[in-house]
């Protein structure tokens, strides 16, 4: 199981409003991703909601399809 | 719908230990690279836990992704409260915030 990373920063920019997305397939395996997520729906959150909000957007692909992403979130 | 049974199982372990975390694998044997850097960074602050190993209890290792709305192990409670997963421990650790975390939560250090 793996995943496209233009499929990941699709559903991350539909799910999180104005998000900016970066994002490297670590391993080239399509199931090793780091990610940084920039936000202003990040503001006021701390970083466990922040990421919640992201692997919400996942839409379930996280842990599952999606084996790891290494999170980074910040607001702009 | 009544509560998740294993909940009551979680709930008892992040109450009645002050630090706990949820991993794959043992503190000397972690199964997972994350798994693996949470423990360092935990031995490397001089923090005392209580390790659960998900993979010898397959209900936990679904009921904790419940519980803390967090799809991925590991999860690291202090004082009852999900503080994070293998990213926001290693960021915490980085800025220095983790051991603050912990001294806010009158968790005792060892000196390094």
């Amino acid at each position: 199981m793996a995943m496209e990373a233009q499929e990941i920063v699709r559903l991350i920019k539909d799910g999180i409003p104005g998000a900016e997305v970066t994002i490297e397939d670590l391993r080239g395996d399509g199931d090793h991703y780091s990610a940084h997520v920039v936000s202003t729906a990040f503001a006021g959150k701390s970083r466990v909601q922040q990421h919640q909000m992201v692997y919400q957007a996942l839409q379930g692909n996280m842990g599952d399809a999606l084996h790891a992403l290494a999170l980074q979130t910040s607001v702009p | 719908m009544s509560e998740n049974p294993v909940f009551e199982r979680i709930k008892q372990e992040v109450n009645d230990n002050p630090v706990v975390l949820f991993m794959k694998g043992s503190p000397v044997f972690p199964q997972c690279g994350f798994s693996a850097a949470v423990v360092q960074i935990l031995t490397e602050v001089g923090v005392k836990f209580k390790s659960v190993d998900v993979l010898m209890e397959p209900d936990v290792r679904e009921g904790i992704k419940a519980f803390s709305n967090w799809p991925t192990v590991p999860q690291l409670y202090v004082k009852g409260e999900f503080a994070g997963g293998c990213d926001i421990i290693r960021e915490m650790h980085e800025t220095g915030e983790l051991k603050q975390y912990l001294n806010e939560k009158g968790i005792e250090l060892e000196a390094a």
